[in-house]
């Protein structure tokens, strides 16, 4: 498979604090590769020396054969980026902000079929301060793919979206993959590099923790499935401890957790047939990102 | 160039969105020459080598116009672009940061240029106005004292944390030095000492400048030294000083 970004013991620092510490990861053709970690950690700088807005202090990067800092003119017309903490100025319309980005590209794709395709096309004279957070996200993934880029950077691209845009945002970084794009994707988010990425490289206090595919990343844990249900008052929950592969059995009321391993939730539900038990709420918890991240940092992303 | 053309001319559509900026860059320098029009009149006078009170006035409405822009729309336009994330955004593309830059200047001398319009409109139809010398070497005055205000407007936009205390302090500066310069009303209205203070202002060489080629066709080389004084500083310290977030 064809690299097209290749990161070599990154390292920068602002005013003597190292921000980015040898950072190396290699991103491939097609792929969706999601760098995860939490707000400061180090994400943001990484990719901006990437894309050449930052000069390293140390390391090599080559994206599609280009040096950003050397040959940023080329790059930048090769590549798509939406970042955080971008604007555009509030009385801005959105096809004249197309209208205008497209004039900065040597080549680029009719911007009328991109409104349409990400939905703005009824938002074409709403100005930049009018649009929602969604629409201005939508009007930022266009300008990122005026230029038919090879590559997309999205930097925390669902910040500040209710559930309902983030899952459709999440669909429309499908949709850029399935033009043949590789995508990038910074987030802070778990869920959404568990839902998109085929690779994750997780940064914390700007090195690279770990980097595979979020199912061997979770695969590596070892992790305990966990089965949740309520059972009716009086009920033994002790009973479950003998079941084939349970490890622990938690109770708090009617609730009852049971970790272990194997086909836990079979068994439990087997056991739970022999009693008579049949509860409505059975289900099953695996060890996700989250977990990873715990067991990587000892701590939640989010504090 | 397309992409520089383009830039510019968002630029002065985004410019002529903006009621605040609209009002104070051609609005208001029309109102005053107006008022003062009506309060004073036109008709011509032994006292003012036989023009009238608007026709005088002219270079210092000129003045108000450069200083307007200078020190008010584009230390705020700019340091909002900055706050905002908007010059972030734009240096994410091919587009190299001297295009950002010579759009906005480009933008803001067509927003003189239209201010300086509207005045000689307002003032041919409503006051007759006179021009005392048709000398054409006016406009690279106006050129060379904008381009000066504007450099000073850069640093301005550097230096300050934020787009209101850019605006903030562009007003603190700028107003003292409309009422004091001759760019609001006459100096020679004035008593010794504050002509003297105002002989120190930068925005008083700009009418000064002005006002001779207006009146007498001659440049005043004193004052084109203290512009162009003002505008290799402002270029230099910008340089140093100009962020891009």
């Amino acid at each position: 498979m064809t690299q097209v970004i290749e990161v070599r013991n990154l390292y920068k620092a602002y005013d003597g604090v190292t921000v980015v510490n040898d950072v190396s990861f290699n991103v491939d053709e097609g792929e969706i590769f999601g760098i995860i970690g939490p707000n400061g950690a180090g994400k943001t700088t990484a990719i901006e020396s990437v894309i050449g807005l930052r000069k390293p202090d140390g390391g090599s990067v080559s994206v599609l054969g280009l040096d950003p800092q050397t040959e940023a003119r080329e790059l930048g017309n090769r590549i798509g980026t939406q970042l955080q903490e971008a604007a555009l100025p509030e009385r801005m319309k959105v096809w004249e902000a197309l209208d205008l980005y497209a004039s900065f590209y040597e080549k680029t794709v009719p911007w009328e079929p991109l409104l349409e395709q990400w939905g703005l096309a009824e938002k074409r004279n709403t100005q930049f301060g009018g649009l929602s957070g969604g629409q201005r996200q939508r009007l930022f993934i266009s300008l990122a793919l005026l230029n038919d880029p090879e590559i997309v950077f999205l930097d925390e691209l669902t910040t500040g979206l209710d559930p309902q845009a983030r899952r459709a945002t999440w669909d429309l970084v499908r949709a850029i993959r399935e033009q043949r794009k590789t995508v990038v994707l910074i987030t802070h988010f778990m869920d959404e590099v568990e839902a998109l990425a085929d690779r994750v490289a997780v940064i914390d206090h700007g090195r690279v923790l770990a980097l595979d595919t979020p199912e061997n990343l979770i695969a590596n844990l070892n992790g305990e499935t966990k089965v949740l249900f309520s059972v009716p008052n009086g009920f033994q929950a002790a009973l479950l401890e003998n079941v084939s592969g349970v490890s622990a059995v938690n109770q708090y009321d009617q609730q009852i957790t049971v970790s272990g391993k194997g086909p836990l939730l079979a068994n439990v539900a087997a056991a739970l047939a022999q009693y008579n038990i049949a509860p409505a709420d059975l289900r099953v918890q695996q060890a996700n990102l989250e977990d990873v991240f715990l067991a990587l940092t000892g701590r939640t992303i989010r504090n | 160039m397309k992409s520089f053309l383009k830039l510019t001319y968002m630029e002065l559509k985004l410019q002529l969105r903006e009621p605040v900026a609209l009002f104070f860059t051609l609005a208001f320098p029309v109102m005053v020459m107006v008022l003062f029009g009506f309060i004073f009149g036109n008709e011509t006078e032994e006292l003012l080598s036989g023009y009238g009170q608007v026709d005088l006035s002219v270079p210092g409405y000129i003045g108000m116009i450069v200083g307007t822009i200078g020190m008010l729309s584009i230390p705020t336009t700019l340091a909002n672009y900055r706050d905002q994330g908007i010059l972030r955004r734009l240096r994410a593309t091919p587009l190299g940061s001297s295009s950002v830059l010579w759009s906005q200047v480009a933008a803001q001398v067509l927003m003189t240029a239209a201010g300086i319009i509207l005045l000689f409109i307002a003032g041919l139809a409503i006051f007759d106005l006179r021009i005392p010398n048709g000398d054409l070497a006016i406009v690279p005055a106006i050129l060379l004292s904008a381009f000066s205000f504007f450099a000073v407007g850069f640093v301005l936009a550097g230096v300050m944390p934020s787009a209101r205390t850019a605006q903030a302090v562009g007003m603190a500066i700028f107003y003292p030095m409309l009422f004091l310069s001759g760019a609001a009303m006459p100096r020679y209205i004035m008593p010794d000492f504050v002509q003297q203070i105002a002989g120190l202002l930068p925005l008083t060489h700009v009418v000064i400048l002005v006002e001779d080629l207006w009146l007498k066709g001659t440049w005043n080389l004193t004052s084109v030294a203290v512009v162009t004084v003002v505008l290799i500083l402002g270029l230099v310290i910008s340089r140093f000083t100009f962020r891009w977030e």
